[in-house]
């Protein structure tokens, strides 16, 4: 349940778009609002999960703030998304709890790696944790045998993947309420160039914000795309082929990482520096500590595993790994909770929308 | 705004015309202080509830669809007005609308398709991406750009004018007035639709029951300090661009959202439950623009719109939801009328609807017989429940009466000649090609042309 202040504020704002109807032409919220006559929850959070935030239909309102019908849809629709996010995360309490702590978590996140690190370096023994590893294969599971990180991120990516899952499942049940006839099949295709191109990501008032944003977030999803993919092909080679880390610098998975972990460098700090230039008013204050925390533990994640590229062959690798493996975990134990999961929730509403919702 | 500077031309008002008379001027290279009286916030008047301009074209030509040749504008105009026009001005606009559309989008302008529930209008009107809001923004920012100095919060009191000849404006703002300087004036400032008093002149009692749909800031003083000066005016006090609104709207700003579209639907009443107009006269977007006078006619300017339940969702539902009971009696209650007088309307309406084949885009063939005033098209019965009406109100958007103008914008004196240095365009010159009655997007197509013309003449005058 929304709060009901917030379902009658979302009710107003979108009937007040559905008679007026000037922003058709920006982005799928407007044109999905016409289809519509009412605004229940469901319809709003539907709406919330279309909506990139791009803040282009408040510039354009002229019932903006302060006329007194205060049509602030951007802001409106962030309080609606959290909510929404809060009632689709599994477990159901964890999201509240992260989201009411977003601050503390961003410290923790900070830290957290090098804790990490420092258990590690204690439980191998400082000779083993800070001896140089220049012998190449191997190296890296002197500090933890493969089993174990194996085991470990397998349990970290099993949850990770569960609570995504579940996620998602609630999210389309709940959007499948809401108005739409076609087929999820039919609208995939569409939806998904969709997504990956970011089509709907529009302007935000100043005219070079939009394309930046725009740039930023393809280095962040394509960078996170190609690092999963470098893990990947990785797992391979040492289970299938036998093959085992450090690969040399122009193996598949080193490139892939390494042409992902700058991109995963330059998106999040992009990002956070658009969403530092932002006006107060137009930051959704409880949703910035978790959209903050997925933006430097991605950093984090990519930092320590280029410099762990680089100097895998020091005294200095033993740390490195301890600090990446850190914020590899924390990033995504926290992952179904923070930000990324609007990627698969807006997917949704895209995918509806193409169903004609 | 620097005191003791003289400025090549001062701009009054802050809408579409006043900031294409101020783009132009500075383009061709005067200096140019616009004063706007509205907060930044507010600013733009009655452009930033606008959404497309009507534009001639020969051929399809994006977001223009079909063709809408310069003939067609015309006798579309000459339709509207019976004939009020000036048809030298009207030509000039229309012919002007042709090549704006270029102008419009090297200075920001975005344009789009037309929108839900105007699609009627895609051939002649380009619609505005995100609205007239986004097209002032736009225009705010390359003006800023260029090197328009603007003023927020700074309303023309009184013009200085010997014998035609401007010489300054005295300007109120921050609670002191100034005297600013400049060798040209222009007067786009707007109509005199949100000043009380001035309408009360025109209509009497009625006007107070008048609710304002743009900006409050149209207060006309500017107009008034150009007829005290002697300027020669055109078009009659009453005229006026209104439509009729939702009653509970706002009394200023309430925009497009509170405008009610379902009249042809359903059937409007009066105070005493009795119709008084068909409903069915025309196609809505030809229609739309009487009923705010027809309204304004009724007792207690007051009437009301019953539909039943087969009209929701072929109309585009204005911000706040009908008034809705589940029979006639009850709905007459909520309303305050006598229900067996509304009782009595609706079933003597039902008896007169004769069968036909209900389409609500076209001229259908749905209409009563017999019955005082007919209903010409889209007529069904009223009788299935629930019931839904909406109290209207009559909308004034803007006044028609101004300045009367040339072609080269400039502002006729009532001796007949040209005024030195003053020019005017927008609401405050439209009366010159609006005597009555209205055209969707006509009003930004006049502002848009006179704009340019006044900014060109003006800092061509200034440099000589």
């Amino acid at each position: 349940m929304l709060p009901a202040h917030l379902a009658q504020e979302g009710r107003h704002m979108a009937r007040i778009c559905n008679a007026c109807r000037y922003c058709e032409g920006l982005c799928p919220v407007f044109p999905a609002i016409e289809r519509r006559l009412d605004f229940a929850e469901t319809d709003l959070r539907y709406l919330a999960n279309l909506c990139h935030d791009c803040g282009e239909c408040l510039d354009a309102c002229q019932y903006a703030p302060p006329h007194p019908f205060g049509v602030d849809m951007p802001r409106m629709l962030a309080a609606v998304r959290r909510a929404s996010y809060r009632r689709y995360a599994w477990p159901t309490r964890a999201d509240a709890l992260f989201s009411r702590h977003g601050l503390a978590l961003l410290l923790g996140a900070a830290v957290a790696p090098l804790l990490f690190a420092i258990v590690l370096g204690l439980m191998v023994g400082t000779d083993v944790f800070f001896a140089p590893h220049d012998d190449g294969a191997g190296g890296f599971y002197r500090i933890m045998p493969h089993a174990v990180m194996a085991g470990l991120f397998g349990a970290v990516g099993a949850w990770c993947a569960g609570a995504l899952a579940v996620g998602l499942r609630r999210c389309w049940r709940d959007l499948a309420a809401t108005r739409g006839d076609g087929t999820a099949r039919d609208a995939a295709r569409g939806a998904m160039r969709e997504a990956l191109t970011l089509r709907h990501m529009g302007a935000g008032g100043e005219p070079d914000a939009p394309v930046w944003r725009r740039r930023w977030h393809h280095c962040t999803f394509y960078g996170f795309v190609l690092c999963f993919a470098a893990t990947s092909v990785a797992a391979f080679y040492h289970n299938v082929l036998g093959w085992t880390a450090p690969y040399p610098l122009l193996s598949v998975p080193a490139l892939l990482g390494s042409v992902g972990g700058i991109g995963l460098l330059a998106g999040p700090s992009g990002l956070l520096w658009l969403k530092l230039r932002r006006s107060a008013e137009r930051h959704d204050q409880e949703q910035l500590g978790m959209d903050v925390v997925l933006l430097v533990l991605l950093f984090e994640t990519s930092l320590s595993g280029l410099l762990l590229r680089a100097w895998g062959a020091t005294a200095a690798m033993g740390p490195l790994l301890g600090i990446h493996l850190g914020a590899v975990a924390g990033l995504f134990l926290l992952l179904p909770y923070g930000k990324f999961v609007h990627g698969l929730y807006r997917f949704c509403a895209l995918l509806r929308y193409r169903m004609g919702g | 705004m620097e005191p003791g500077r003289t400025y090549d031309v001062l701009v009054a008002g802050g809408g579409n015309a006043a900031l294409c008379a101020a783009l132009t001027a500075r383009a061709a290279g005067a200096s140019v202080l616009l004063l706007e009286s509205a907060p930044r916030h507010f600013r733009g008047g009655n452009s930033r509830h606008t959404r497309n301009l009507r534009c001639m074209h020969d051929g399809p030509s994006d977001p223009l669809t079909g063709a809408y040749p310069a003939e067609d504008y015309w006798a579309d105009l000459l339709d509207v007005t019976g004939g009020r026009t000036n048809e030298a001005l009207a030509r000039m606009v229309i012919a002007g609308t042709a090549g704006c559309r270029g102008w419009m989008a090297a200075h920001g302008v975005r344009f789009q398709p037309s929108i839900g529930g105007a699609l009627h209008l895609s051939h002649t009107n380009a619609f505005f991406l995100g609205g007239g809001k986004a097209l002032i923004n736009a225009y705010y920012r390359a003006a800023a750009r260029l090197g328009v100095e603007i003023e927020y919060g700074a309303e023309v009191r009184d013009l200085q004018i010997q014998d035609t000849r401007f010489g300054g404006a005295v300007v109120a703002r921050n609670g002191h007035e100034e005297l600013v300087r400049a060798s040209t004036f222009v007067a786009a400032s707007g109509g005199f639709q949100a000043n009380r008093d001035w309408l009360r002149d025109a209509w009497g009692a009625a006007a107070d029951n008048f609710h304002v749909r743009g900006t409050p800031y149209d207060t006309g003083r500017v107009l008034r300090a150009l007829m005290d000066n002697g300027a020669a005016t055109t078009g009659d006090p009453t005229q006026c661009h209104a439509v009729a609104i939702d009653g509970r709207a706002p009394r200023f700003d309430g925009g497009i959202v509170t405008r009610v579209d379902c009249i042809p639907l359903g059937i409007v009443v009066n105070t005493h439950a009795e119709r008084f107009h068909d409903e069915g006269e025309d196609l809505w977007p030809k229609r739309y623009a009487v009923w705010g006078r027809l309204v304004a006619r009724q007792p207690d300017q007051q009437a009301f719109v019953i539909f039943d339940a087969r009209a929701p969702g072929l109309f585009i539902p204005p911000m706040l939801p009908p008034v809705e009971a589940p029979s006639i009696r009850r709905l007459a209650a909520a309303l305050g009328l006598e229900p067996a007088a509304l009782e009595r309307t609706v079933l003597a309406y039902n008896a007169a609807v004769r069968p036909g084949t209900f389409d609500h885009e076209a001229l259908d063939d749905c209409s009563t017989a017999g019955l005082t005033p007919p209903k010409s098209h889209w007529a069904r019965r009223i009788d299935r429940a629930p019931f839904y009406a909406y109290p209207l109100r009559p909308g004034i958007t803007f006044t028609y009466l101004g300045v009367t103008v040339d072609e080269r914008a400039r502002v006729i004196w009532q001796d007949g000649r040209p005024a030195a240095n003053v020019f005017a365009a927008g609401e405050i010159m439209a009366g010159n090609i609006l005597g009555q009655g209205y055209l969707a997007g006509l009003g930004m197509a006049i502002g848009t042309v006179f704009g340019r013309k006044a900014g060109e003449e003006a800092a061509r005058r200034a440099a000589t």
